[in-house]
């Protein structure tokens, strides 16, 4: 999570405790759901009807160092307490070490709105199962440095795994490698003849690592490009979604001719991904029809509360640009503006405006 | 023009992995040359940055299992290409457990190399990387650029020290001085010299034996006559040495070099199968 996002969000409810991130740009999500099993203890806390599910959010580098180095937590610690103190706006780590010793820390959190990316794995065309260590495996010819890779379907029922060039590089100058992996390398294969989408390595090498680790396969939901990819975990007590933009454009087809025919949308106008803060405007998820399959977005709240101020949302958009997925012109925002007809920014007249761009024109 | 070349042994693969990277380390851009039983590898001074040049030759024959190759034209058989060697060494970086690596130049888009890297997996078939480097085809009429340079008429030719050693000591004295003097005498010794405003540092060696050379005329080197203690010396840049050094990730069978009094300092280093000269102007 934190390869994604600055900030840990903390979501306890019935089904278990959820933690996740969101990158600056908007286009990487990713949550892990901690089944009440995983757990002792699980107590969520008392959320009726009249009170929400409590959420908030910490500094991930703080959370982070408290887990600091594993070999020695996993020498010393016997329990680890969590717990939330919404009066005292502290989030409480205590650790039970050997020894009668234990640590506590307080962690300052702050209240949030619902993370939630809205994505629906139904309703993805092609779907890929394989053991992280095969996906890792493939990962490791690229070099560390490289943004953004093209996962293909190619003949044979082959996939291919590209490096993805962009438009501004020479074509004469960029050294481009690729892998094919065959099908029975996969524990299952499902997809669209001719479809590929590109996407952000890092925040997927996050997830692979952790994969891995865990030795759980991969399954990776996608459809054409533009719309977000999916990647799950599942365990009896974890369920795991990284969610990622993907280009919608007309050259991550071009690079290979064999892949013929895809469907996309036309390319959008650069404009559009930098002037993100003038589309700060949640969306309602329900499709638009005939202007192209959008990207799905996440309301930021209900839209009944349409008068309460976006305060974490405000605060989000003034950090600067992380250096972690770099914010390519050509990605969507997973959450913003996917309804604007490409090629016409701007015209959010259609949209209901359930939030002011705080920063004003 | 064709060139296609197969490796099938890892030891000759790891071998010539090691080669391509430590050209990457010293060459940003360099020229590959292939002929039909040897390839080059070729930094002329005027494309490079820093005046340096580079020669190495290997045979092929001491890797591949299959080469074939056809030049420009039936007299002349050669091709040279123009490529990032960096490129190259990360295309073979990832090939540790290849059952096979093949390389064949091919014109889709642009001329490229492309590397085709076929990886055991648990699948019935196996799977495949390719890497496609872009490369310049460089005309014949441009092939005298890159012509094997003569050895210089050097004033004194030493073995070097334990490379490792020689290493330590100018990655030390790099952070204290962008420039190093280098001089060695016919007595076997060697200085490596640092000076600064606020500090000159020096390291001797000794003992280190200086090659025989035979002159033109087939006599033994014209050595009685010089003076044997005199010191030549040559001012580089340090960084072109300690790229030099930290590129060698083996043990030469023999190394050495010979030194143009403030002209320049030529280095040879010498492996089994494969020689690579090295060429440093002096600052003036």
């Amino acid at each position: 999570l934190s390869r994604i996002g600055d900030e840990l969000y903390l979501e306890p409810t019935e089904r278990g405790l959820s933690l996740r991130a969101v990158n600056s740009s908007r286009s990487a999500f990713a949550s892990f759901l901690f089944a009440p099993l995983f757990f002792q203890l699980y107590e969520p806390g008392s959320a009726g009807p009249d009170t929400e599910v409590f959420r908030c959010k910490v500094h991930m580098k703080s959370f982070l160092g408290i887990f600091r180095s594993l070999p020695s937590l996993e020498k010393s610690v016997g329990k680890c307490l969590i717990l939330l103190k919404p009066r005292a706006s502290r989030l409480v780590l205590q650790l039970h070490c050997k020894y009668g010793v234990t640590k506590t820390h307080n962690l300052a959190f702050q209240e949030c709105e619902q993370l939630q990316a809205v994505f629906d794995t139904q309703r993805c065309a092609s779907r890929l199962c394989a053991p992280a260590r095969v996906l890792a495996e493939a990962v490791v010819h690229f070099p560390p440095t490289l943004a953004e890779v093209t996962l293909g379907t190619g003949p044979g029922g082959k996939i291919s795994l590209r490096n993805y060039v962009e438009d501004e590089a020479e074509p004469s100058k960029t050294m481009v490698t690729e892998l094919w992996l065959a099908e029975d390398e996969f524990q299952s294969v499902a997809v669209a003849p001719g479809s590929n989408i590109t996407f952000c390595l890092k925040e997927f090498r996050g997830l692979l690592s952790f994969a891995e680790a865990s030795n759980l396969p991969l399954t990776i939901h996608f459809d054409e490009p533009g719309r977000p990819v999916i990647f799950t975990l599942d365990d009896t007590v974890l369920e795991v979604h990284l969610v990622l933009a993907t280009l919608s454009d007309l050259e991550s087809t071009s690079q290979s001719p064999s892949t013929n025919g895809v469907s996309h949308l036309p390319a959008q106008s650069d404009d559009f991904a930098d002037d993100l803060e003038s589309y700060m405007v949640a969306m309602e998820t329900s499709e638009v029809g005939s202007e192209g399959p959008p990207s799905p977005t996440f309301p930021l709240r209900t839209p009944r509360s349409a008068e309460s101020k976006l305060e974490e949302e405000e605060e989000e958009e003034e950090e600067g640009a992380v250096p972690g997925t770099p914010p390519h012109k050509k990605f969507r925002s997973l959450f913003f503006g996917s309804v604007m007809t490409p090629g016409r920014p701007g015209q959010a007249t259609t949209q209901e405006v359930l939030a002011e761009d705080s920063d004003g024109e | 023009m064709r060139f296609r070349a197969k490796i099938v042994d890892l030891a000759c693969l790891n071998h010539f992995s090691r080669i391509i990277n430590t050209i990457a380390k010293l060459a940003k851009t360099c020229i590959l040359r292939l002929t039909v039983c040897k390839l080059y590898f070729i930094l002329s001074d005027k494309i490079a940055n820093g005046g340096a040049s580079m020669w190495c030759e290997l045979s092929q024959g001491n890797f591949f299992d299959e080469f074939q190759m056809e030049g420009v034209a039936a007299e002349h058989n050669e091709i040279y290409l123009e490529l990032v060697p960096e490129n190259l060494s990360r295309a073979l970086k990832t090939a540790q457990s290849a059952k096979a690596v093949k390389i064949k130049l091919t014109n889709k888009h642009c001329p490229c190399l492309r590397v085709a890297v076929e990886l055991p997996s648990l699948s019935s078939s196996s799977r495949i990387v390719t890497h496609d480097i872009p490369v310049g085809v460089i005309p014949r009429r441009m092939w005298n650029d890159f012509r094997e340079p003569s050895v210089p008429d050097f004033d004194v030719s030493i073995y070097l020290p334990v490379l490792k050693t020689m290493k330590s000591v100018v990655e030390r004295m790099k952070n204290l001085s962008n420039f190093i003097v280098i001089e060695a005498n016919l007595s076997g010794e060697m200085n490596l010299k640092i000076e600064t405003d606020l500090v000159s540092v020096t390291t001797h060696f000794k003992d280190l034996g200086n090659p025989p050379w035979a002159s033109e005329d087939g006599c033994q080197s014209s050595a009685q006559g010089r003076d044997l203690e005199s010191m030549a010396e040559a001012c580089i840049d340090i960084r072109k040495l300690q790229q030099l050094l930290t590129g060698q990730q083996v043990n030469p069978t023999k190394a050495l070099c010979n030194i143009v009094r403030k002209r320049m300092v030529h280095f040879i280093l010498l492996h089994e199968e494969v020689s690579l000269q090295y060429f440093i102007p002096a600052i003036a």
